[in-house]
């Protein structure tokens, strides 16, 4: 079995500050890190290879020092890495970048499972995935909770949706996306790291993968950012402390009162709460 | 003319509200552009009196799909219907939902019918001199809003949360037509079959489909606390959610977890108690209309965010709001 991981590097958020003032994000560094969504499918990938003796390949795309987060994945178990790199690929938008992620797979040769993060912190898009499997025209079996089975060419797997876990069988080679409930999160061994360490990451351009330069890039992208506006807090925050009964009393009138005002208060006599 | 679209969704008691909140969308644009209203609706045993409801509620051409093979969304089958329909119709604007299958299907059908397509937008509008479609959507996080067009391609695909927009006003007098697509055996997908739906534990809905989303996080202390907040979404007719930390140390599934690794949600009403609010968990409701935060930490990143705040012992606060709701059910 030949298991598929493509990953994605983003800026570092989780030390992020709010600043107060401008409601924007104070960066404590520019530093990047591997996508958390896309630990969950390396995980179930390795989990995989771990019931099926699989091979995980990872893919990624973006600059130089995004080999950061192939080794990362090759310290956590993964087998192989690419990485796929170029100045045209620059500003390509999820449909060139799902595009050139499937000339990558391609080359590789399609695999029997591609496992992608629901989406990437950054961009928020969750697209790149179903859009990768439409250009591979594989299954896309999105918002994976479980995978169940994998028997010959058929895999049997849970999907968190609005009304519940739907249970689907596919069949193989399928592309699915996961969340975070499929797996725990592997950390990286020591033997893995000493691996990663040693290990050459194939490096893929434009020209290896044959991309054709009208689909890659900002040029090849259909979307254009036309504007970026970094919003004002807009909500200015009636605050109420409550220190005692009496403050108590006062605080949660003047919540229902605005609650009311706003008309957010369930209707009253329809039931008994 | 090319007509906007807008893609409806079925559940299993008929259309998903989120159908109709399309509809205002797509009838500003296309009153806008002085063009027509679609709507693509896609399922099994369709009933006629919500075809009727769609044109009631803003929309001129209701393009309707029933099969068996469409009884259940799959991304395959779905695009086997909609790809051949786009192509053929030439839309100039597709807006869906932003759930699951509105996630899957548009990046899927975009692909294929080589056209942008831009997620969770909170704004549509049209360019003045081109009429293009401009698109703002919240990114990383929320902390930046991105204007984004697709000027070469078409049509131009959106999708837009559940929630985030009012549905319209239904108006018996207005007419539609109703365009039947013959089904076609290319629809069946052998790929993917649906085997069965096992419900969510203890709440009936989903809360990204929720107009009140109640939630609660560390400052519960522990699991039996969270029954709090289980009473307090009940009192506001609301849904259970749940921070990070809340559902990490087991005290809410899941499927109830709001922010960067949960849902991202658009409630009218978010009521966050106990949530310090992590930049991550923030990411997750900036779009609800309204949040209230109850907190003990008057410095907690949450109340850059609320319209409201207590500041206090939740542990005094939540009896006292639970028993107000309860006064005014009783009235």
């Amino acid at each position: 079995m030949h298991i598929i991981v493509p990953i994605k590097q983003v800026p570092q958020t989780s030390d992020v500050q709010m600043d107060r003032q401008t409601g924007t994000m104070i960066r404590s560094s520019s530093a990047s890190i591997l996508n958390p969504l896309d630990l969950y499918a390396i995980s179930a990938a390795l989990e995989l290879k771990d019931r099926y003796q699989a091979r995980v390949s990872v893919i990624t795309m973006g600059p130089a020092n995004a080999v950061k987060v192939l080794k990362e994945a090759i310290a956590m178990g993964c087998d192989d890495a690419v990485h796929l790199t170029d100045r045209a690929f620059g500003g390509s938008d999820t449909w060139a970048t799902s595009y050139i992620l499937s000339l990558a797979v391609k080359k590789l040769g399609i695999p029997d499972l591609i496992l992608a993060g629901e989406r990437a912190t950054d961009g928020d898009t969750a697209q790149v995935g179903p859009a990768l499997a439409s250009w591979l025209d594989l299954p896309a079996v999105t918002y994976v909770s479980k995978i169940e089975t994998v028997d010959g060419d058929t895999l049997i797997a849970e999907r968190l949706i609005e009304e519940g876990y739907q249970k689907v069988k596919t069949s193989l080679p399928a592309l699915l996306t996961v969340v975070k409930e499929i797996s725990s999160v592997r950390l990286p061994t020591l033997s893995g790291k000493k691996r990663a360490m040693a290990s050459s990451i194939a490096v893929w351009d434009a020209q290896a993968i044959q991309a054709d330069n009208r689909y890659i890039g900002l040029k090849g992208s259909p979307t254009k950012v036309v504007k970026i506006d970094v919003p004002k807090v807009s909500r200015n925050c009636i605050l109420t402390k409550v220190e005692d009964d009496v403050s108590l009393k006062k605080g949660v009138d003047q919540l229902m009162a605005f609650l009311e005002e706003k008309d957010l208060l369930p209707k009253g006599g329809a039931h008994h709460g | 003319m090319a007509e906007v679209w807008t893609l409806s969704e079925c559940s299993f008691h008929g259309l998903k509200d989120v159908s109709y909140e399309l509809l205002a969308r797509g009838r500003a644009l296309a009153d806008e552009l002085g063009v027509l209203l679609g709507t693509v609706v896609l399922g099994h045993r369709i009933q006629g009196e919500d075809l009727q409801s769609l044109i009631e509620h803003g929309c001129d051409v209701v393009y309707v799909a029933d099969d068996q093979s469409l009884a259940n969304f799959t991304c395959e089958s779905y695009a086997n219907v909609l790809v051949p329909l786009i192509q053929e119709k030439g839309p100039q604007v597709m807006i869906a939902a932003a759930t699951t299958a509105g996630r899957t299907l548009m990046p899927y059908v975009a692909v294929k019918v080589h056209a942008g397509l831009t997620a969770d937008c909170t704004e549509l509008a049209i360019e003045k001199d081109t009429k293009n479609l401009l698109q703002t959507r919240p990114a990383i996080g929320g902390n930046i809003m991105a204007t984004i067009k697709s000027p070469d391609h078409r049509p131009q695909m959106s999708t837009i949360r559940p929630r985030s927009t009012k549905k319209p006003l239904p108006d018996a007098k207005r007419t539609g037509t109703v365009v039947r697509i013959a089904s076609s055996p290319t629809w069946k997908n052998e790929q993917v079959q649906v085997l069965g739906l096992r419900s969510l534990e203890g709440q009936s809905a989903s809360i990204e489909e929720a107009d009140i989303v109640v939630s609660g996080g560390k400052g519960l202390k522990k699991r039996d606390n969270f029954s709090l907040i289980e009473d307090l979404a009940k009192a506001f007719d609301g849904e259970v959610g749940a921070s990070r930390d809340a559902v990490d140390r087991g005290w809410a599934a899941y499927p109830h977890q709001v922010g960067l690794s949960g849902k991202t949600i658009s409630p009218r009403l978010y009521v966050a108690v106990g949530i310090s609010g992590a930049i991550q968990h923030l990411a997750g409701i900036k779009t609800a209309k309204c949040i209230v935060a109850i907190n003990h930490d008057e410095h907690a990143n949450i109340l850059n965010l609320a319209d409201f705040a207590l500041v206090g012992d939740l542990f005094a606060i939540l009896p006292e709001i639970q028993k107000r709701l309860q006064e005014r059910s009783r009235v």
